[in-house]
Order: C-alpha cells, then sequence, then structure tokens
C-alpha cells in the first residue's frame, strides 16, 4: 500500500501506514504513539459505529485511529480532548464502552454527539476512512485514471440498462 | 519573462491570474501594453496535477483562514471554509467544470423584471446583453466553447445518460452535454478530453480550458508579462488626489515592496477583491478604497446551487469521465409560476468517494449514512445552478479582531438565504428527484449547498455610484485608474455558471482600456 498523504480539515497534514489485518487488540494498537492500547481500541469500537461497514474490517477502521493518534502526538490539546472524551464513554456505563454491546455503544454515542469529542473523531474519520485505497477497492472506487488513461476507452458511457441518448444531445466520441 | 521595476509607473498591475486576471493579462499584453501580474499562489501545471480530490484540494485551494456568519447551512457545517476557489496560477480556472453558458438578456435587467420581489437589494447591469454578444463570442472562440465555433459536443457519460433519459420522462426538452470549454477534438494546441473524471483536480490532458496554460503563456510570448508568483498582495494604495499609485505586496521571499502601476486591475475572485478593497483605507477612503459608496463587500451572491444524487439497482459508475458535461436547461427561463422568481440551471456533477462521504451530508454519520455510501457504483449526481437575489446584508467583511498571516483582518463572509433562494432550491430537490425517480431511482438525496465555487457581487457594476463599486466597464466610480476584472463585477447572479462571463468581460474591459490610454483619459 503506498503512503498516502490527506487533508484532515482541521489542519493537520498525517502520514498513514499500513497495518496488518490482525485481531488481537494488543497486537492492533502496538504501533499507536501516544495513545495506549484502551484508549486504541475504544476510538477503534467507537469508529466502527460512526460509519459501520460491515465489508470493512479493523485494518480500515485502524487507520482512523491512527491519524487521530498522530495528531494527538503533535497537538497536547488533541491528546486531552481524546482522553477526556474516551473516559467520559466509559464513566457512562458500568462496564465501559469496549464491552458494551453494538446496539448500547450507538445508544452512548449518540448521547455526546454534539461533543467536541465526538466532532474530532467523526470529522476525522469521514475523511480518513473513505480517503483509502483499501477501502476504494471494496466499494468499486478505482480512484485516479489518469494512469490508465482516462475512461474514454475504459467504460465511461458503457451504461446498458437505459437507452443511448440521441446524436444531438450526446455527439459520438471522436 | 519579462521582468520590470518595481518604480515603472508605466505598468498595468492585475492581481490575480485567473479568468478575470488570466485573461485581461493577455489581452493587454498582446495589445503591447507591459504587464505585473501578481498571484498569490504557485505555479502547477498538469504534470503536478493529481487525480486525488483531498491532494488537489490542499494543492489548489485558498485555504487562509476565513469566518463565516449567517443562516446558511455552510456557517454551520464548513464555518471556515465559505468558498472553494483557488490559490494557484491560473486561479479558479484550474478546479473550474467548463460550464460556459451566457447569461440571458433578462437577467441583465433583474430589477425591473423581478420588480415585485421583496428584501433584494436588486439592481440592473448597466449593460444589456447585446453589448456583450460580440464579446461572448470571442471569448467562446478563445476558450473553444462546445456547440459554439463548429466545436462538435462532448459525448454523454452515464452519469449524463441517466440525466437525459429522467429529463425526456419528465418532460425536459432542452437537455444535452452542454457548452463546456472542454475540447472534444484536438484545438489550440490542446488534446480532446480522454474522460478522466477529475477535472475539479486540475486537467491533466488539457483538454479543460485554464488561464494557466493557454493565456498565461501567450501573454509571456509576448515579451510583455511579468508574473510574480507567491506573491500576495496586502493593499492597493493611492495618493491624496484620489489616483492608484500601485500596490505593496509581500514577495515570494516574505518581504514587502510595492509595485507602482499606471493602473491597478482587482482579479482576486469576490471574497479577497473586496477585502483587499476594504483593508486599503485613506484619509480620502476612510472605508476602503473605492468604497465611498459604502457597497464594497456587499451583496455577494454564490447561487441557490444544492445537489441531488439518486441511488439506483443497477451500477452508474458516475465517476467516470467529465464530472459536469450534461445539462437540463428548461428551468432556466423565467417562469414566476412556479413560485419564485428567476431561474436554475440543472447539471450532471459527480464526487469521488472521498468527497461524497464529506460533502454528501455533512455531518452526518451511522447505518443510514453508510449504507448510501455503499451504493457509491450506483449513484447518479446533478448540481443546481440558481439566480440568488442579492442582499446588502450578504457581505464580505473585515473581522473585527482575527488577523492573517501579515496582520492585516481575515474576512469574514455573511450570508442568509433570501425566501426566494428557499423557494428555488427546495423546488430543484423536488425536480431533481423527479428527474432519477422517473428511471427507478429507489432513493433521491436531497444535498445542500457545498463551500461556493461561484463567488459573485461584491464590488458590484451600477449605473449610478451610490449602488455599486464600478461602472459598465468596471472602472470604479471613484478612481479612474482602478478596476474590477472578476466576478465580483456581477450585479446580478443570473442563472449560468460566471466563467464565461467574467472571461467577455476581461475582454471587453481591455479594450476599454487601450481605448482610454489611447486618448490619454487614464
Amino acid at each position: 500500500m503506498e503512503r498516502r498523504e490527506f487533508l484532515i480539515v482541521a489542519g493537520a497534514a498525517v502520514v498513514a501506514s499500513a497495518m496488518p489485518d490482525v485481531s488481537e487488540a494488543a497486537q492492533r494498537t502496538a504501533a499507536l504513539k501516544i495513545l495506549n492500547a484502551h484508549e486504541g481500541e475504544t476510538l477503534l469500537k467507537m469508529s466502527r459505529q460512526l460509519y459501520p461497514h460491515s465489508r470493512l474490517n479493523d485494518a480500515h477502521y485502524m487507520k482512523v485511529v491512527q491519524d487521530l493518534d498522530a495528531e494527538a502526538s503533535a497537538a497536547p490539546a488533541t491528546a486531552k480532548l481524546l482522553r477526556d472524551g474516551i473516559a467520559k464513554l466509559d464513566g457512562m456505563t458500568n462496564v465501559g464502552f469496549v464491552a458494551l454491546a453494538s446496539d448500547q455503544q450507538l445508544a452512548v454515542l449518540k448521547k455526546v454527539e454534539s461533543s467536541e469529542f465526538f466532532q474530532k473523531v467523526r470529522s476525522t474519520e469521514v475523511v480518513s476512512l473513505y480517503n483509502n485505497q483499501d477501502v476504494w477497492e471494496v466499494f468499486g472506487y478505482p480512484g485516479a485514471s489518469y494512469r490508465t488513461g482516462g475512461y474514454l476507452h475504459h467504460g465511461f458511457n458503457d451504461l446498458t440498462w437505459l437507452p443511448d441518448p440521441p446524436e444531438q444531445a450526446s455527439p459520438k466520441p471522436a | 519573462m519579462a521582468q520590470f521595476n518595481l518604480n515603472d509607473d508605466s505598468v498595468i498591475v492585475i492581481i490575480g491570474s485567473g479568468a478575470g486576471g488570466g485573461t485581461l493579462a493577455n489581452e493587454l499584453c498582446q495589445k503591447g501594453f507591459k504587464v505585473v501580474v501578481l498571484e498569490a499562489g504557485k505555479r502547477q501545471s498538469p504534470a503536478t496535477f493529481q487525480n486525488d480530490e483531498w491532494f488537489g484540494f490542499k494543492q489548489l485551494a485558498w485555504l487562509d483562514k476565513r469566518t463565516t456568519s449567517g443562516n446558511w447551512r455552510v456557517a454551520k457545517d464548513f464555518p471556515n471554509l465559505p468558498a472553494w476557489t483557488c490559490k494557484t496560477v491560473g486561479g479558479t480556472t484550474v478546479h473550474w467544470a467548463g460550464a460556459s453558458l451566457r447569461l440571458q438578456e433578462h437577467e441583465f435587467k433583474a430589477k425591473t423584471i423581478y420588480s415585485s420581489l421583496k428584501g433584494a437589494n436588486l439592481l440592473d447591469w448597466p449593460i444589456k446583453l447585446a453589448d456583450l454578444e460580440p464579446y461572448y463570442a470571442k471569448a467562446e472562440n478563445k476558450m473553444g466553447v462546445t456547440r459554439t465555433n463548429n466545436i462538435p459536443g462532448l459525448p454523454g457519460n452515464n452519469n449524463f445518460k441517466v440525466m437525459y433519459n429522467g429529463a425526456q420522462r419528465v418532460g425536459y426538452r432542452t437537455v444535452h452535454t452542454g457548452r463546456m470549454a472542454i475540447n472534444s477534438r484536438v484545438r489550440d494546441k490542446r488534446l480532446a478530453c480522454q474522460q478522466l473524471g477529475f477535472c475539479f483536480q486540475g486537467c491533466k490532458t488539457g483538454a479543460k480550458w485554464s488561464t494557466l496554460y493557454t493565456e498565461i503563456p501567450a501573454a509571456e510570448a509576448t515579451g510583455k508579462l511579468d508574473l510574480r508568483t507567491e506573491s500576495h498582495v496586502l493593499q492597493v494604495q493611492a495618493d491624496s488626489n484620489g489616483k492608484t499609485t500601485g500596490v505593496l505586496y509581500v514577495d515570494k521571499d516574505g518581504k514587502r515592496v510595492v509595485q507602482k502601476a499606471r493602473i491597478v486591475c482587482v482579479a482576486c475572485n469576490a471574497i479577497e477583491s473586496a477585502r483587499l478593497l476594504l483593508n486599503s483605507t485613506s484619509s480620502r477612503f476612510p472605508h476602503g478604497l473605492a468604497n465611498s459608496s459604502g457597497q464594497v463587500g456587499k451583496n455577494y451572491m454564490r447561487h441557490t446551487t444544492g445537489s441531488v444524487y439518486a441511488i439506483f439497482k443497477q451500477p452508474v459508475h458516475m465517476y467516470r469521465g467529465t464530472v459536469m458535461a450534461g445539462i437540463i436547461s428548461d428551468e432556466s427561463a423565467l417562469n414566476t409560476k412556479r413560485g419564485f422568481t428567476g431561474g436554475f440551471e440543472m447539471e450532471t456533477i459527480s464526487l469521488g468517494l472521498p468527497f461524497l462521504a464529506a460533502f454528501l451530508n455533512p455531518g452526518a454519520w451511522g447505518l443510514d449514512f453508510a449504507s448510501m455510501l455503499e451504493q457509491y457504483t450506483n449513484m447518479a449526481g446533478m448540481w443546481i445552478v440558481g439566480e440568488d437575489m442579492p442582499q446588502e446584508t450578504n457581505a464580505v467583511s473585515l473581522h473585527p479582531t482575527e488577523k492573517d498571516q501579515y496582520g492585516l483582518p481575515i474576512p469574514n463572509v455573511h450570508y442568509d438565504d433570501h425566501p426566494n433562494d428557499v423557494a428555488m432550491r427546495n423546488y430543484a430537490y423536488q425536480r431533481g428527484a423527479a428527474v432519477y425517480q422517473a428511471v427507478g431511482a429507489v432513493r433521491t438525496i436531497a444535498v445542500p449547498p457545498y463551500p461556493s465555487t461561484h463567488n459573485l457581487g461584491t464590488c458590484r457594476m451600477s449605473e449610478k455610484p451610490g449602488d455599486g463599486v464600478c461602472d459598465k466597464w468596471g472602472q470604479t466610480h471613484d478612481i479612474k485608474n482602478l478596476f474590477i476584472s472578476d466576478g465580483s463585477q456581477f450585479t446580478t447572479s443570473a442563472a449560468e455558471n460566471p466563467t464565461l462571463t467574467i472571461v467577455t468581460l476581461a475582454i471587453r474591459q481591455a479594450d476599454y482600456i487601450a481605448d482610454q490610454c489611447a486618448k490619454g483619459n487614464i
């Protein structure tokens, strides 16, 4: 996977790195710079609730956690925001956020959705999750087309479940 | 590249290198004038563009801090991003989609024709369509607009096929692949469109017209253009007689320098042009240069915009090919029976998955939203471009406390929808949905306006000096040798994408400047 650089609207540029597809929480969060295993796991579970796709695996969502972690390591205010937010999520039940059933996690998140913490995670994720070539592959979005010469000869008008428009409306290519 | 001395007061200084500034620079250079273009951005090229949405945004967009206010949804969802315009050589012609429509005759007389509308600061343009027709023709030829000048229309992509078929079934009759400044054949030494689908990120084949690789190189070839990049203008200076004398700017090395000028032309796009004049105060102009009317910054317009996306049971792959070569023009006509005044165009649009996630419903999250994105390859989309009403309180103003990296007040953009804007947008959402439902859409999504890509009216043309900032030539009422050369000039927004008209006005303004200089009037 290529190194990818993208813009988080809040202003921090982040370089994401590849993660092996593993299921152990500790291994997943081992490479985080500043967030600990529990914090990483909590954000992972949270990110899976915010934009749920059963076809995506934990590795896809870990990229979001890594991006939050990178920003937190560069900005103490972000680190505090995330940590305080995670603590708040944990404090809302007796068992902590990670241990909750999915629908209960969702209920907790709905209660905090106007908080700065929630919006920080959400706004980071909406960029980070969907700006990932591995996610594009799952969704069928090819990304760059220049390398293969564009779509003129690669299906730009290949839709067949509707009739072709007439020549006056849609002239044939040269 | 020519290099003119900072003290050479015979040069014409143009601030901005986009549709207005870039075209004006070339036209004046061709006539033999010495021109200094000061461009805040860097010089990119088709080689440095990438087919990557967030990369392109970071590379090309104007990202200096701004604030927003008013009831427009942009202020809530994108409080620091009122507009998506460019800071780069070529300006927003690098990012634009190429739609090139002439304004309609009645749109130049918006006050007279829409006379019964309350609460809008309507005004007739001080020019008529007939005044612009010869220049529209020149612009269409210059830009290579399809369906003009014997240039065939572009071939329609899948997104257009869906629009066309839906449009036919609901009774629309003016539906085609648009009048686009994108080569359908090799022309003007630029390639034909290869349907890359990344028009917004800079055209990597150069098929889409942009001043970056047309007007600017043509001007350079005359030996009369001195283009200075990464040169950010802070103030336009004037003497005690109320004449512009030059501009203060920060050069590539961070040094503050003054370039003297015979004439200054402001073409920074509507937010920065207004801010520049407001930041250029003097004892004679305490409220900003050329602002005796108080209208600088006011009457900011951005079109009603809004989009409709639709999900189908079968694939569309809307991202394949041109972003905007498809149009339904039926609704652009004046027809108050619909419950609002003014008209709107319906144009195909597509976004890649990254941008769709960010803009389909800003702030949304959860299973329902995610399930829409899962249908990405089965989506079609259209963009609504409609005439919004000028209001004096919709305005670019100087932030009372926040300063930019140079210590100058940043701009705040205030915008409240006029009831007419809301009525038009809601009607347009319904019509867009109807088009898609007619061909089997299982779901349609009404999408709120994006950060504004059309920014207009903040230094508007007016017949009477008290009503606006410049006259029918774009010459400011207050200062003979100061011109407005971008979309800030627009008296009203009309229903059409503005770039063709901005280029047209620039060609005409160049003729006027040349004529006035020859007569010794400037």
